[in-house]
C-alpha cells in the first residue's frame, strides 16, 4: 500500500551543515497493516512521519502510496488530493487543536474541504464520529481548553478519521495521557482499525505498547531503520544490539521479571546527526563495534523471515 | 537502616482555595517510609501525589493552598503538627527534591556549577571556592563526563539526562537522608531513563538515602521500589510492599491500572482493558469510596460509605469494601493475581 524507497530528509544548517533527520529509509507497509515505529528523541520518528503525509518536503527519495508516486514537494492541491487517503493525528493534543475553533469546527473543516457533502450531512457526520469516539453531541458548541486531554486526543482522532482515510500517521498519540487514557485511546484506535480497514504508522517511544498494537515494528536510530519485522520477533529476538538495549531499558510492571532481568544500560546519548558520517550510527556506543563498523555503513539484511537487521554481525 | 522509620505522615490533608471553591487535594493521607528504604506514590494525574509531597516540603503556595491537617515526624521529630509547620529548616537540606522538568527546574542564567555550589554555600557555610570544587566532585559522582567543563556551562547546554543528573547532583549537596523524586523520568527516553535509576539506586546504596519516589509508570515501580503506595483522588487506597502490590493487589484501582498496562509476555497473549470515565471532581469530593463511578464491583455500600484501611495482609492495606469479612467472595475480582 506504502512503498518507501531510500527517503532522505536533510535540513540545511547552513551551508555547511545539514541535519541527516531521515536518512536513505525505505520500507513498505501492507493493506491493513500497523507497523510500530519506535526510537529515542532525535532519531527521526516525527520527521518521517511528517514527511510521508507531506507537512515536510522530501529532500531525496520517493514514496509511492498504491502505486502513485506522492510528491516531493506539496502544493496546495496535492493536499487537497492526498489528505483524503493520507491523515495525521498529533502528539500534543494540547497545541494541535486550534483554540478559537468550537470542536464542530475543528472536526467538520476538513469535511468541508472536501465539498462532498450538503451541511445537514456535514453536521450528521460529525456528531456520528463525536460519538465513535466515545464523546457526545454535547460537546459541539465547545472550545478546546474545555477538554482534558484524553479528550482533546480524541477530537484529534475524530478530525482525522471523519475523512475515512485509508491510511493514517499516529505520531505519539498517547505520551503525553495517563496508563487508564492509554488504555482507552488504544482500544479506541484498534476498533476504528477493524471497523474502517486502516492503514496505521504508529510512532510511539513506549515499547510496550507498539508491540502490543503493531503487526511489524521498525526501530530507527539517528535517521536511520536499524531493524524491522515481527512486532514479537523484533521484541523478543531482537538482533540489533540497539534494539537489545532499548527493550532492556524498557521497564516491565512486573517484579520479577525486573529482578531478573539482565541489567546493561547503554552508555552515553544520541550523537547529533549534523554532517552524519559513513559507518554504523551506533558505532560510538556499541560494546561488539568492529573494525568495518566505523567506516562501512550496513545495510539491511534479512535475517529471519520478514526480519531484517542492519547490523555488521549478521 | 532497617526496620526504623524516617519519615511518618498521619492524616495529612491539603486543600486550595480557588475561584470555583475549596479543592481537596490530599484528603487524610498516612504512611511510613523506612530508613534506606524506596517508597513509590503511584496514581493518575491529579490523584494528590506531587502536592502530598510539596505539602512536606513547604512547596504548597498559601494562600491559595492550605494544609488542613495533618501531623509530620522526621527523624522522630515533629516537623508539622496538626497542619501547622514546627519546623522548617530541614527543608532542601536533610530532605531534598528532584523534579520531572529539569530545565524549568533550573535557573537558565545561571551556571550549573553555581548553582550547586549555591546549595552549599547555603546549608553548609561553605566558602563560595570550596562549594565550587564540591560541585565539581558532585558532579563528577553523579557520572557528567568532564566536570570541570561541564560547570561553567549553563542548563541549555545540557541535554535532559544531563540535566537530571545535575539536578541529582545538587540534591546531594546537602548530603540528604531523603531524597523526594517526583517523576524524575517522566520526560526522559527509555534508556536514559534506565541510567538515572541506576544512578539513584547506586547513590542510595553508597550513601544511605531513602527515597520517596513519585511515578505512574508501574515499570518504573517494579524496578526501583520496596514499598509502594497507590494514590487515587487525594487518598491512598492500597499500600503494601511491592510484591504484596503487583501479585496480591487488594483494590480494584490497582489492578485497573495493571490491566490497562501492556504486559510482555509472549506466551499470554491478552487485551488492555481500560478503567473507563475519569476520576471525580475534587470540588465535592464523593462522600463514600473514591473509586465508586468506575469500579467494576462497586457496591451499593460504596456509594455513601468511605471504607476504612482494611488489613489483607501483614504491611498491606487496602482502602475497600470488599476486604470485609462479609463482603461477597472475592475470588472473581482477584483472579489474575
Amino acid at each position: 500500500m506504502l512503498k518507501i524507497k531510500n527517503l532522505k530528509k536533510y535540513f540545511a544548517l547552513n551551508r555547511k551543515q545539514q541535519v541527516h533527520a531521515v536518512d536513505d529509509v525505505s520500507f513498505a507497509i501492507q493493506q491493513h497493516e500497523v507497523v510500530g515505529l519506535v526510537g529515542e528523541s532525535g532519531s527521526g520518528k516525527s520527521t518521517l512521519g511528517k514527511t510521508l503525509v507531506g507537512l515536510l518536503d522530501k529532500t531525496e527519495g520517493e514514496v509511492c502510496f498504491k502505486d502513485n508516486k506522492l510528491p516531493s514537494v506539496y502544493k496546495p492541491e496535492d493536499f487537497k488530493k492526498y489528505s483524503q487517503q493520507i491523515q495525521m493525528i498529533f502528539q500534543d493534543p494540547y497545541t494541535s487543536l486550534n483554540p478559537r475553533m468550537t470542536v464542530e469546527e475543528i472536526i467538520s473543516e476538513g469535511l468541508k474541504l472536501t465539498g462532498r457533502y450538503s451541511s445537514q450531512e456535514t453536521s450528521d457526520k460529525v456528531v456520528e464520529w463525536l460519538e465513535n469516539v466515545g464523546l457526545n453531541a454535547a460537546f459541539l458548541p465547545r472550545y478546546p481548553h474545555e477538554f482534558s486531554g484524553g479528550q482533546r486526543q480524541r477530537i484529534g482522532i475524530a478530525r482525522a478519521m471523519i475523512i475515512e482515510p485509508e491510511f493514517v500517521v499516529c505520531d505519539e498519540p498517547i505520551s503525553a495521557q495517563d496508563v487508564s487514557v492509554q488504555a482507552q485511546i488504544i482500544n479506541l484506535l484498534e476498533k476504528l482499525k477493524s471497523s474502517m480497514g486502516l492503514t496505521l504508522l504508529f510512532i510511539a517511544h513506549d515499547l510496550s505498547m507498539v508491540r502490543y498494537i503493531s503487526d511489524r515494528m521498525a526501530v530507527m536510530y539517528l535517521g536511520k531503520i536499524v531493524e524491522i519485522g515481527p512486532a514479537n520477533d523484533v521484541y523478543f529476538r531482537a538482533k540489533h544490539p540497539y534494539t537489545e538495549f532499548l527493550i532492556a531499558a524498557n521497564p516491565e510492571p512486573d517484579p520479577e521479571l525486573e529482578r531478573h532481568k539482565i541489567k546493561h544500560t547503554i552508555p552515553g546519548e544520541i550523537p547529533s546527526p549534523i554532517n552524519v558520517k559513513p559507518g554504523c550510527r551506533f558505532a560510538s556506543r556499541c560494546p561488539k563495534r568492529m573494525p568495518e563498523c566505523e567506516h562501512q555503513t550496513p545495510q539491511l539484511k534479512t535475517v529471519a523471515e520478514g526480519h531484517q537487521v542492519a547490523c555488521h554481525l549478521y | 537502616m532497617g526496620k526504623d522509620i524516617i519519615l511518618s505522615v498521619k492524616n495529612l490533608a491539603v486543600e486550595f482555595e480557588t475561584y470555583g471553591g475549596i479543592i481537596k487535594a490530599v484528603r487524610d493521607v498516612s504512611f511510613d517510609l523506612q530508613s534506606g528504604k524506596t517508597l513509590a506514590i503511584v496514581g493518575e494525574s491529579g490523584c494528590g501525589k506531587s502536592v502530598s509531597v510539596q505539602a512536606l516540603m513547604g512547596l504548597i503556595p498559601m494562600p491559595p493552598g492550605r494544609i488542613s491537617n495533618g501531623d509530620v515526624l522526621f527523624k522522630g521529630r515533629p516537623i508539622i503538627s496538626q497542619g501547622e509547620f514546627v519546623r522548617r529548616d530541614y527543608c532542601g537540606n536533610e530532605i531534598t527534591m528532584i523534579f520531572q522538568d529539569a530545565m524549568t527546574a533550573l535557573n537558565p542564567t545561571m551556571k550549573i556549577g553555581k548553582q550547586i555550589a549555591e546549595t552549599l554555600i547555603v546549608h553548609k557555610g561553605m566558602s563560595a571556592k570550596a562549594a565550587q570544587k564540591r560541585a565539581v566532585e558532585l558532579l563528577e559522582l553523579t557520572k557528567i563526563s568532564e566536570p570541570d567543563k561541564r560547570a561553567k556551562q549553563f542548563p541549555f547546554e545540557f541535554s535532559g539526562g544531563m540535566l537530571q543528573r545535575a539536578m541529582i547532583a545538587m540534591s546531594l549537596a546537602s548530603e540528604p537522608d531523603l531524597l523526594i523524586a517526583d517523576e524524575p523520568t517522566t520526560s526522559l527516553d527509555v534508556t536514559i531513563q534506565a541510567q538515572i535509576l541506576e544512578l539513584m539506586k547506586e547513590l542510595q546504596r553508597s550513601l544511605g538515602m531513602s527515597i520517596i519516589l513519585i511515578t505512574h509508570d508501574l515499570g518504573v515501580v517494579a524496578n526501583m521500589a520496596d514499598d509502594v503506595v497507590v494514590m487515587y483522588a487525594g487518598e491512598i487506597v492500597e499500600s503494601a510492599p511491592l510484591d504484596d502490590i503487583f501479585y496480591r493487589s487488594s483494590h480494584p484501582y490497582t489492578i485497573g491500572l495493571q490491566h490497562a498496562m501492556p504486559h510482555n509476555d509472549e506466551s499470554r497473549p491478552h487485551v488492555l482493558i481500560p478503567i473507563e470515565g475519569s476520576p471525580p471532581d475534587l470540588f465535592h469530593p464523593p462522600v463514600g469510596c473514591g473509586y465508586y463511578a468506575r469500579c467494576p464491583h462497586a457496591m451499593k455500600l460504596c456509594e455513601k460509605n468511605r471504607p476504612p484501611m482494611f488489613k489483607s495482609g501483614e504491611q498491606h492495606l487496602a482502602q475497600c469494601w470488599l476486604q470485609h469479612p462479609d463482603a461477597p467472595s472475592t475470588n472473581n475480582v482477584f483472579k489474575n493475581n
